[in-house]
């Protein structure tokens, strides 16, 4: 599988993947307030995101429709729509897009619910991998109190249900997140996964996320050429100078 | 029919599901829109049942999960092709674990108003990877029967002419941009569809039928091979 940049793009892609629970949105939140501070061509896509997909996605999971070979395609599907239609042009056009989660939840997930690795891994095989994916790994028992503090009420497929691997729904939610963790870590030479030390405070964390990323990309060539468009009333007012300018011209 | 009859799956199957539990026999049909598909399944399904044996129909874009959606998507003509690809996929995958599987393994005549070849067959003239269609739907069961119902275009566009009196945007490939004149696109693409189906013979081996024919010919042999197939145990 080859990168990005090994494909030619002029963008970059860069991945978070974790646990739930494992602070991994708030450091690539951070890191894009960072990088568009920056002035950096910069582009945010979160998992089972895609609009047209979605009312599918919710129907299937509210009624509990999905099998693991169909919550396998759909989220598929989502993901080629984001792929096809927005990752793919902002990567032609230079980019910078981050990732929250990318294929590698859908390995981890899908094997765990009983899908074929290479069947997965096949359906996936029209992406390019990340130019660099960071791997936030918490301990278990972390990731799990942080998000069941509050006693959430879990999700049916969140917490595994479908698995029918307890009845109880926090049982079977710990049972399906340490099977998950065991898919990511068993995943993580092969992809190069840089891996994070999520026990740590989030300060610490994103100077080593920044420090990283800069490392590994050339950030200078990624500004924007022209300054960031200015706030819409600002905007008006330009838009009507540079008519005036036109006529005068 | 009381014999047990397995079935091979085209790659890794479905998890947790056993060939070996599949009994029934699963019949496909095979065809462009106007090949007379519809009407022959509706003959067999009668034919059939009137002989005592449960049937179960599937087709394209019949999904509990996703038909709904993945009819306004295409109305609106905004998916990309490894999208809508996927989407069809999963149309298909949703009909396969809730109607074809279960009713294998009850010993039901599972009859198939198209599967997996015409959309194999629609995302090659697409251009996309074989390989990966290949791998995508290695979850599909092989058939016992698969009759591709073939139509010389120009007898196509006849047929699809008078029955609708107009050519449906994907059946003619309009979203290939093959000619901005839909007559002229409906021959190219359904040409090409044609081709590819026959590559695909030599790796799928189905039966090809000259439904240029009367309907009651083209009814006749189905009834025959399938009969065949019926005695065998």
């Amino acid at each position: 599988m080859k990168t990005f940049a090994e494909s030619n793009f002029p963008g970059r892609l860069i991945a978070v993947e974790g646990l739930d629970g494992s602070g991994k949105s708030t450091q690539i939140y951070l890191l894009k307030r960072w990088l568009e501070a920056e002035g950096i061509k910069v582009y945010f896509s979160e998992w089972n995101s895609s609009e047209l997909v979605k009312s599918a996605t919710s129907k299937g999971k509210k009624r509990e429709l999905l099998t693991p070979t169909t919550f396998s395609l759909i989220h598929a599907t989502d993901f080629a729509d984001r792929y096809e239609r927005h990752l793919m042009p902002l990567l032609r056009a230079g980019y910078i897009v981050l990732c929250d989660r990318y294929i590698f939840t859908a390995f981890a997930r899908d094997v765990t619910r009983g899908c074929p690795p290479d069947w997965v891994r096949g359906n996936y095989s029209f992406a390019c991998a990340p130019d660099l994916t960071m791997f936030f790994k918490a301990d278990l028992e972390v990731s799990l109190n942080r998000i069941l503090e509050g006693r959430p009420k879990l999700k049916f497929f969140e917490a595994g249900m479908d698995l029918r691997l307890s009845a109880d729904p926090y049982e079977s939610f710990k049972i399906f997140q340490g099977r998950i963790l065991d898919q990511y870590l068993a995943m993580s030479k092969e992809f190069n996964f840089v891996i994070m030390d999520a026990n740590q405070n989030v300060e610490d964390q994103q100077v080593i996320v920044r420090k990283l990323v800069s490392e590994k990309i050339d950030l200078k060539k990624f500004k924007r050429r022209s300054p960031l468009p200015l706030p819409p009333a600002l905007a008006g007012e330009r838009e009507g100078k540079d008519e005036l300018e036109d006529k005068a011209a | 029919m009381s014999a047990k009859k397995s079935h091979k799956f085209y790659g890794h199957g479905i998890p947790r599901i056993k060939g070996e539990d599949l009994g029934g026999r699963l019949i496909v049909v095979e065809g462009a829109d106007g090949s007379g598909r519809s009407t022959q399944i509706a003959d067999l399904v009668q034919w059939l049942e009137t002989s005592g044996r449960p049937t179960v129909q599937v087709g394209l874009k019949r999904s509990t999960l996703v038909s709904e959606e993945l009819e306004k998507a295409q109305e609106g003509n905004v998916l990309s092709r490894t999208t809508l690809s996927l989407f069809y996929a999963t149309d298909f995958a949703d009909q396969l674990e809730n109607l074809i599987l279960p009713a294998l393994k009850a010993g039901f005549i599972v009859l198939a108003d198209r599967y997996i070849y015409t959309l194999m067959a629609r995302d090659m003239v697409r251009g996309m990877d074989e390989a990966w269609l290949r791998n995508l739907y290695g979850i599909a069961p092989v058939p016992d029967a698969v009759f591709y119902l073939s139509v010389e275009p120009e007898e196509l566009v006849q047929r699809n002419l008078s029955k609708n009196a107009t050519l449906d945007y994907w059946e003619s490939g309009m979203d290939l941009g093959l000619s901005r004149d839909v007559f002229d696109s409906f021959l190219k693409y359904q040409g090409a569809m044609q081709n590819v189906f026959k590559t695909l013979q030599k790796t799928y081996g189905f039966d090809i039928v000259d439904a240029n024919r009367s309907v009651n010919s083209v009814t006749k042999e189905l009834r025959k091979k399938i009969g065949a197939l019926l005695e065998e145990k």
